[in-house]
């Protein structure tokens, strides 16, 4: 369902140009958790933002759902990250004063999708993400990190993208909420069959995923099969 | 999104710093509530100068000596007053136009009153006894000059009831029979007349009547008039009584070029349109000054707004991640801006009423609060939103979403 052929991305031009990716290839199917790591410099930012539809690459095919979007305008970008694409952040980026399932029901919003049809896929989203209904009418930044977190990917979830791309989730958490939140990754990937791919610098984090992608320098080093797998303690 | 969500969206926002917002739709309350409270005091004064013209007398034309009245208006009727060119002869003729039901001779100068010791520099007209019906004007206590004293040209004289506390004390009674002193000469009082009120140029209250040939032996010295007072049947034919006049007028001065006219016939209605031209540029002139402030108040709007989009760049950032179109983002900042011009147009329309409502309590002047500078004030207040939320809500859509979810 993701299909990366030879993507380049250069910034600037003429003697200033830069090149951030130098060519990238892979396929990631349906049902996959990939982490793409590497350290910073490596490009891996710059492949999650063509990933997530936020930029479009300077070469090279990048087939979502069967669909090239590596040419499309900003509109029709934004659309696609509208339908396909569930984001979940290092600094959560949650509305403050706002609920936690009116945080969730912002991509519906967008989506135009009615009232109560937004209050029952919120809940359910919010649900199998692993937050309790107690939370739901409180104010975003009355929780906590690990549960800011787990709000955000409930709102990632909620328009059942064809890819979740969560960047550094685990950055500003300490090491037992971020094993939380990761295990709630790997929950929605076995027991959902969502797509997720993790962008992250550290191999702790890495290997939560089933497939790990490493950069470095704008080129794929490895991409092999996590055999050493980490599998959570659900204790949500 | 629907207009439920734009509305609960705007709601949260302006609600994050209230104060902010309060102190923003406080710029638009001030710009709204000063023109609609100018614009009341301005539409208030012209109204209450023109009934105070058309309480002079209806269908009235007045004839001059002088000068021709210049198109578009009366102002340059230079020398009009010191001319001397009309007669008793002119307004005996006057009464055989078609229509015209009225003449009404008059000799009017400005001389030192003197009664009982106090004294007083007031307009003394000479007058004819049909010169009430003519001029809307009714006696309090007393009579009026009558045709017989007008004849033998006797001292009598009626006065106003300024003149009246002027000369002898507020609402003194008992004046009638008293005498007071014109040029030195004495005159008795036989009325007062009723109270008309300013008329916003000159006090129609402040004024003597006395004989008209009173008036030219004694006062003027002459047998000039300085001016006719015509009354028509009806408004409709005015136009045509003021030409058979100019026309009669001009036959007896022996002037076969109008525009050498010695004299000029103004009716009621170029009059009202002077005074009306006055008082509609002092409306716009209160106006423009209340736009000001309305201009100032917007600013306000867009410098909020600006500093709004700068607050929350990671927040528009994030839900252009999400799949929010340009569109949908410049919708959320312009009707932020639009619904804080809002409310502080409605609050301004309110505040600028009580204040219009508040002058007229003070009795200095007659304000009037039209339903069309209501309408005006909001839709500017409206365009302002839009005007001044425009760029800020364009810079917000316009916003690279990884640099604004980068954004600390």
């Amino acid at each position: 369902m993701i299909d990366v052929t030879d993507i380049t991305k250069t910034y600037g031009s003429g003697d200033t140009a830069f090149q951030a990716l130098r060519g990238i290839t892979f396929t990631i199917s349906n049902g996959e958790f990939v982490a793409i790591m590497g350290p910073s410099g490596s490009g891996k930012s710059t492949l999650m933002h063509i990933l997530g539809c936020l930029d479009t690459p300077t070469s090279g095919s990048y087939y979502l759902d069967t669909k090239d979007v590596s040419m499309l305008n900003d509109e029709e970008l934004a659309d696609i990250r509208k339908d396909k694409i569930g984001f979940v952040f290092q600094s959560f980026n949650l509305l403050p004063r706002t609920t936690v399932l009116r945080n969730v029901m912002l991509p519906l919003i967008y989506a135009g999708v009615d009232e109560d049809e937004r209050v029952r896929r919120a809940t359910e989203a919010l649900t199998s993400a692993g937050l309790s209904e107690t939370h739901f009418l409180h104010k975003s930044n009355e929780l906590s990190g690990g549960q800011i977190q787990r709000v955000a990917i409930a709102r990632a979830l909620v328009n059942q993208p064809s890819l979740i791309l969560a960047d550094e989730p685990t950055g500003n958490l300490d090491t037992k909420t971020g094993e939380i939140v990761l295990g709630t990754f790997q929950k929605l990937n076995r027991e959902h069959g969502r797509s997720i791919v993790l962008i992250t610098h550290e191999h702790d984090v890495a290997a939560y995923a089933e497939r790990i992608i490493t950069l470095r320098d704008g080129v794929v080093l490895s991409d092999e099969k996590n055999h050493s797998r980490t599998h959570a303690h659900h204790d949500h | 999104m629907t207009i439920n969500d734009t509305i609960q969206e705007t709601y949260t926002a302006l609600s994050a710093n209230k104060v902010r917002s309060g102190l923003t739709i406080l710029g638009i309350v001030i710009g709204i509530s000063s023109v609609i409270a100018m614009v009341s005091i301005g539409t208030g004064a012209s109204s209450s100068i023109s009934s105070s013209i058309q309480s002079l007398g209806a269908n009235l034309l007045q004839v001059s000596p002088g000068a021709q009245r210049m198109a578009g208006g009366f102002g340059v009727a230079g020398g009009r007053g010191n001319a001397k060119t009309l007669t008793h002869a002119d307004a005996d003729a006057l009464m055989g136009i078609t229509d015209v039901i009225a003449v009404a001779e008059e000799v009017s100068g400005r001389y030192q009153v003197t009664a009982r010791g106090t004294n007083s520099n007031t307009t003394v007209n000479g007058v004819t006894s049909n010169y009430p019906s003519i001029r809307n004007i009714e006696v309090a206590e007393g009579s009026f000059i009558s045709d017989s004293q007008d004849l033998s040209a006797a001292k009598v004289a009626v006065i106003g009831p300024t003149t009246r506390d002027d000369l002898f004390g507020e609402n003194a009674e008992d004046v009638v029979g008293q005498a007071l002193r014109i040029k030195g000469i004495e005159f008795k009082i036989i009325g007062v007349t009723v109270e008309k009120g300013g008329s916003g140029f000159s006090n129609a209250d402040d004024i003597i009547y006395v004989p008209v040939k009173s008036a030219q032996r004694y006062l003027s010295g002459d047998q000039y008039l300085t001016s006719i007072s015509v009354r028509a049947g009806d408004a409709g034919v005015m136009t045509q009584v003021q030409a058979d006049i100019t026309a009669l007028l001009l036959e007896r001065h022996n002037i076969s070029d109008e525009t050498q006219a010695d004299f000029s016939v103004l009716n009621q209605a170029d009059i009202l349109e002077s005074a009306s031209s006055i008082t509609s540029t002092l409306t716009y002139l209160l106006a423009a000054i209340g736009g000001i402030s309305l201009v100032v108040g917007g600013i306000g709007i867009m410098n909020m707004m600006l500093t709004t989009v700068t607050e929350r760049t990671r927040e528009i950032g994030l839900r252009k991640a999400i799949g929010a179109r340009k569109s949908d983002i410049s919708r959320q900042f312009l009707v932020e801006a639009i619904a804080l011009t809002l409310i502080g147009g409605v609050i301004g329309i309110l505040l600028g009423c009580l204040i219009s409502y508040a002058v007229n309590l003070t009795g200095l002047i007659t304000t009037s609060v039209t339903l069309s500078s209501v309408l005006i004030a909001f839709g500017v207040s409206a365009l302002i939103g839009i005007v001044f939320g425009y760029y800020p809500a364009r810079r917000a859509a316009n916003l690279n979403p990884i640099e604004a979810l980068r954004y600390e």
